[in-house]
């Protein structure tokens, strides 16, 4: 289910915070961008070709033209009950409650794990349970515990950003430098000091990177949940759409979704580099 | 005045992972700073001088033996003995203000006071303006003032240098050994410098240890007088050439050599 986020953006030249970040950019960057462009323009235009010739029937693969008209109708006059705006409003607001629920639950775990061995013996087997199960999987038993209703969509999106931050908070705190922390020690600071004001900030990047991944984790995990249950949402949309054969308003809904990981995707990127500038002069 | 004392301390290291044999990298150890020398440590590498600095400072505990500050035992780090690293461990996530008051943070010092002292700090080091500086904008030599002054803002009894030159150009460190007596002179902290150059060893202590590898052990405690008489006015050329700096230039060339050869036989 997760997504390899690293592949998924095309290493193009994102907006540069500032001049320091951007001289670090591989020149290389530059070199990929007019090719990635060329290869989307072609596959387009092989797309627009195929429905124009009728290659493939429109049921099967309506033009660019028609998709772009769905989203359009769909974001004005909505779909099952609902506009495009309603339903991605919905599924941005389950993602980002599940997001707060388990940064606030991830984090303490990951320092708990990384810091404690009491901490890891006792965490470490729920981590691992839960890392390699698909969230869809165990969806049908938070249903039966917790009922159809948000709290269970919520639920499942969470358990499937956990892991990405506990491990990534784990792995930052063993990365704190042994100096960082002997320089604090040294200046008098106690075990909470050092947790809070030394380790906690080392593993910041880290943390950061896990969030990362834990979105694109949660996002596909959404849109899953939706189609199982939901009355409003994108992978809702799509579903209703598919079962009425309206192929427009599918692609148009998978578009959307694409659109918004990679929003989603720049903005942890600017995140990252607002927060913790340093993390690349390390 | 105080005292920082080991006495007789020895440190043994696991020989390796799955064995219970142990090396011994420090053997009987006796060294005592007071709170007005500046001690400077020299000896070949694996030696065991950042080990005895790990010891002083109570990152590590001693195999057998006393650690104690004014008689009495010490029982791990504390903020009575500040360390400058090599290289630097200053914070990245923190401006150069901010990592000279992080000592005044942990003692739970008012913002306003805390801002206040740190640029006096700075102003100490020469770094008035780099207050509000990142610390990957500064030089090596500027994060290294910045780490002493750090080092300094916990108002330390006894600072604790492990190679903290030991990565600068032959310039800065020219420089940088200067500012180091200055404020090793303004400060009346006692000094563990610990450094692989002699030449730095004899300018700035008061007393120079040697430390013999294998295990290490100390075979030389020299008292020196030439950093009072930097501090006094002299010149460095007119320093270097004494016959007194050569002696004991020489001498510590020697002492060194002496047990590297004994280790190729
Ligand atoms: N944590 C450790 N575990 C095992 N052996 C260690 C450890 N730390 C140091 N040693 C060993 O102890 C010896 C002394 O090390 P130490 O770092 O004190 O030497 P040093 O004099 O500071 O050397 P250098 O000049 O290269 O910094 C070395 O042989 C080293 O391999
Ligand atoms: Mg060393």
């Amino acid at each position: 289910m997760t997504i390899n986020i690293g592949t998924m953006i095309p290493a193009a030249p994102t907006a540069p915070v500032d001049v320091a970040v951007e001289a670090q950019q591989p020149k290389r960057s530059f070199g990929t961008l007019p090719i990635s462009l060329a290869t989307i323009a072609v596959i387009i235009a092989a797309w627009s070709l195929a429905s124009a010739y009728g290659v493939v029937s429109p049921l099967f693969l309506p033009s660019p033209w028609t998709v772009l008209k769905a989203i359009h109708g769909v974001a004005v006059n909505g779909f099952v009950d609902s506009t495009l705006a309603q339903h991605t409003f919905a599924s941005l607001l389950r993602i980002f409650a599940a997001l707060a629920a388990s940064i606030v639950i991830g984090i303490p775990a990951g320092l708990a794990i990384g810091t404690s061995r009491i901490g890891k013996g006792i965490l470490d087997p729920i981590v691992e349970f839960l890392r390699p199960l698909p969230p869809l999987a165990y969806l049908p038993l938070i249903i039966i515990w917790i009922g159809i209703g948000e709290a269970s969509k919520i639920t499942v999106i969470s358990l499937a950003m956990l892991p990405p931050i506990i491990l990534s908070t784990a792995a930052g705190v063993k990365s704190a430098p042994a100096d960082f922390i002997n320089a604090a020690r040294s200046f008098g600071a106690t075990r909470l000091q050092i947790l809070l004001q030394v380790i906690l900030p080392s593993a910041i990047p880290s943390i950061l990177t896990g969030t990362r991944i834990a979105l694109g984790a949660g996002w596909s995990t959404l849109v899953a949940a939706e189609l199982v249950a939901a009355s409003r949402g994108l992978g809702f949309m799509i579903q209703s759409a598919a079962q009425f054969l309206v192929t427009d308003i599918v692609i148009a809904g998978i578009v959307v979704i694409a659109a918004i990981a990679f929003l989603l995707e720049i903005l942890a990127r600017l995140l990252e580099r607002w927060f913790v500038p340093w993390a690349a002069h390390r | 005045m105080s005292v920082l004392s080991l006495q007789s301390v020895s440190l043994a290291f696991p020989a390796d992972r799955d064995s219970h044999q142990t090396r011994l990298v420090l053997d009987g150890v006796t060294l005592h700073l007071a709170s007005d020398e500046f001690i400077a440590v020299i000896g070949r590498s694996g030696s065991g001088k950042t080990s005895l600095l790990n010891l002083a400072a109570g990152f590590l505990k001693p195999t057998s033996g006393r650690i104690s500050v004014d008689g009495v035992d010490i029982a791990g780090p504390d903020a009575d003995r500040a360390v400058v690293f090599q290289d630097d461990a200053l914070y990245p996530w923190l401006n150069a203000r901010d990592n000279v008051a992080f000592p005044l943070k942990l003692r739970g010092i008012a913002k306003r006071e805390r801002r206040l002292r740190a640029n006096g700090l700075l102003a100490k080091v020469g770094l008035e303006n780099a207050g509000a500086k990142n610390i990957w904008e500064l030089s090596g030599g500027m994060r290294q003032r910045v780490g002493i002054a750090r080092a300094l803002a916990s108002e330390p009894r006894f600072l604790l240098l492990d190679e903290p030159l030991g990565a600068l150009d032959a310039l800065t460190r020219a420089r940088l050994q200067q500012f180091l007596l200055k404020v090793w002179s303004d400060s009346k902290t006692g000094a563990l410098l610990i450094t692989h150059s002699i030449e730095e060893a004899i300018l700035l202590a008061t007393r120079v240890v040697v430390l013999a590898p294998n295990p290490g052990r100390i075979v030389a405690d020299i008292p020196a007088s030439f950093g009072r008489q930097l501090l006094a006015g002299k010149s460095l050329p007119e320093l270097k050439d004494t016959p007194e700096y050569r002696r004991l230039h020489d001498g510590l060339t020697g002492l060194i050599h002496a047990d590297a050869e004994e280790d190729a036989a």
